[in-house]
């Protein structure tokens, strides 16, 4: 998992910045926070829920609900992919039905985990809307997905991977592109 | 991550790390039992074999339960019901559903040895879910899910194992997959029932009851197959019982926070007493609801790979 950074492309600065247009733009959109719930996909995404809704509640007052999935056993690769650890729980603490999802995720790639959420998402009720948050877009979708708020389009080569680093988990909070190993 | 055999035959040959795995995600599995839909997609359109030669309830139940919380279709094959009441051998039968493209085989069976034996003339994934007097992989491993959740870690606890340790794979599994995970395993019974040489399993073995319990974090009831009375292992059930029932009094000898286990089905009254099944160190519930999630990771774990590893 040690592969050559070739480039930062987001600072700690550029990350909140682009996560405080993103929690006004959701609160614009949906005009308030009545029935959003933010869900994460873990793990750097359940980080970033939490820091939308840390920001929400800045700006709104008021808490919004934050749960996280865990979508390993919604994949569609299960067949050839290994996951390099054990898969974690998925928490969500409220009720989806008749709610407006806020999927949150780091990376927004080939759209395969935003299905694979979608679908666990609707197996826990049903939301009157889901919205897809991501800090970066890299491009490459194979499926009609897209995010509806977008910290920053970063094209990139599918030989490239990029890494989103939160503090919480990877020591800083940072975005870089990287040599793929494959 | 994942195990290194395609099957699961015994915890004898896991490895640490490869029972932390299945620990691991059967604790995530657990959660998906909580929600109203309780199924996930992971092993949709895969074919799991129940192949039960040997009286169960609650180990097949329990397997056809998490097989079904994965989406994984399952076909059951009882002796009754078999082609092998009309002669056919073992062999054959496997042959006769390997044919029909199945992906795993949950066996049990009377005869020690059995899922070993299927495992090496199928490419199919074979689940042991007990064998003779052999071994029960996924009770032990639900046995230490149960260890680790209410004691927080397996590791530096002592467990006492009670009963019939001679006729127990349940006691072969725990003991085999217990000390991996660090923790000190006792034994106790009377002579007749204590296999020849189980010191050399590394378990401190025990005769009376009470010393046994002294110090214990984990009592482990076996249950006394009561059948094993004909061939003159103990006089009576009545004499077992004084001697080695775990009742509310004799469990005062274990820690003040011991817990108690027992795989089931129990004899009340004979190796456990109501008082202490019904009581409130008794776990054995919680053993029942993790069996579902430790056989959905085991199933999801052994699914197989079809194409390249890319990690």
């Amino acid at each position: 998992m040690f592969s050559k950074v070739k480039a930062v492309v987001m600072e700690a600065r550029d990350m909140d910045r682009a996560l405080t247009r993103i929690a006004h733009e959701i609160l614009e959109r949906n005009k308030g926070i009545s029935d959003i719930v933010l869900i994460g996909i873990k793990s750097r995404g359940e980080v970033l829920a939490e820091r939308l809704a840390a920001k929400i509640k800045s700006i709104e007052g008021h808490e919004v609900p934050c749960g996280a999935l865990d979508i390993t056993f919604y994949r569609d690769d299960t067949d050839t992919h290994q996951p390099d650890k054990a898969p974690e729980q998925t928490e969500l603490p409220f009720d989806v039905s008749q709610k407006k999802v806020i999927l949150v995720d780091d990376v927004l790639y080939t759209g395969r985990s935003a299905r694979a959420a979608i679908d666990e998402i609707i197996d826990f009720g049903r939301p009157t809307a889901i919205q897809l948050a991501v800090l970066v877009d890299r491009g490459h979708r194979e499926f009609p997905i897209h995010a509806d708020y977008v910290g920053k389009n970063i094209p990139s080569s599918s030989k490239e991977e990029v890494l989103v680093r939160v503090k919480e988990r990877d020591e800083k909070d940072e975005v870089v592109i990287a040599e793929s190993e494959k | 991550m994942s195990l290194k055999s395609k099957d699961l035959l015994t915890i004898e040959e896991l490895s640490s790390t490869e029972i932390q795995l299945i620990l691991d995600t059967a604790s995530s599995f657990k959660e998906v039992s909580t929600r109203s839909v309780k199924k996930v997609p992971a092993l949709r359109g895969r074919t799991v074999v129940l192949f039960f030669q040997e009286p169960s309830t609650r180990t097949r139940v329990s397997f056809e339960l998490a097989a079904k919380r994965l989406s994984a279709d399952i076909l059951n094959v009882q002796t009754a019901s078999s082609s092998l009441v009309k002669g056919e051998t073992l062999i054959d039968t496997l042959k006769t559903l390997e044919s029909m493209t199945i992906d795993a085989l949950v066996v049990r069976h009377k005869c020690s040895g059995v899922p070993l034996m299927l495992a090496n003339m199928t490419n199919a994934t074979v689940i042991n879910a007990g064998d003779g007097f052999h071994e029960h992989p996924t009770q032990g491993l639900l046995d230490m899910l149960t260890i680790k959740e209410q004691k927080g870690k397996i590791e530096g606890q002592t467990v006492t194992i009670i009963g019939d340790i001679t006729h127990s794979r349940v006691a072969r599994s725990n003991i085999h997959g217990l000390q991996k995970m660090g923790a000190k395993v006792r034994v106790c019974a009377p002579p007749t029932l204590l296999p020849a040489g189980i010191e050399k399993m590394g378990v401190e073995v025990y005769h009376d009851l009470d010393k046994a319990l002294k110090d214990t974090d984990v009592v482990y009831v076996l249950r006394l197959q009561l059948e094993r009375q004909k061939k003159n292992l103990f006089p009576t059930i009545r004499e077992y019982s004084q001697l080695y029932s775990v009742t509310s009094e004799r469990l005062k000898h274990a820690k003040k926070d011991a817990i108690v286990m027992h795989p089931g089905p129990m004899n009340r009254g004979v190796e456990i007493s109501s008082g202490v099944a019904d009581g409130p160190a008794s776990v054995i519930d919680e053993q029942v609801t993790n069996g579902v999630a430790v056989r959905m990771a085991v199933l999801y774990l052994l699914k197989g790979e079809k194409g390249e590893n890319n990690g």
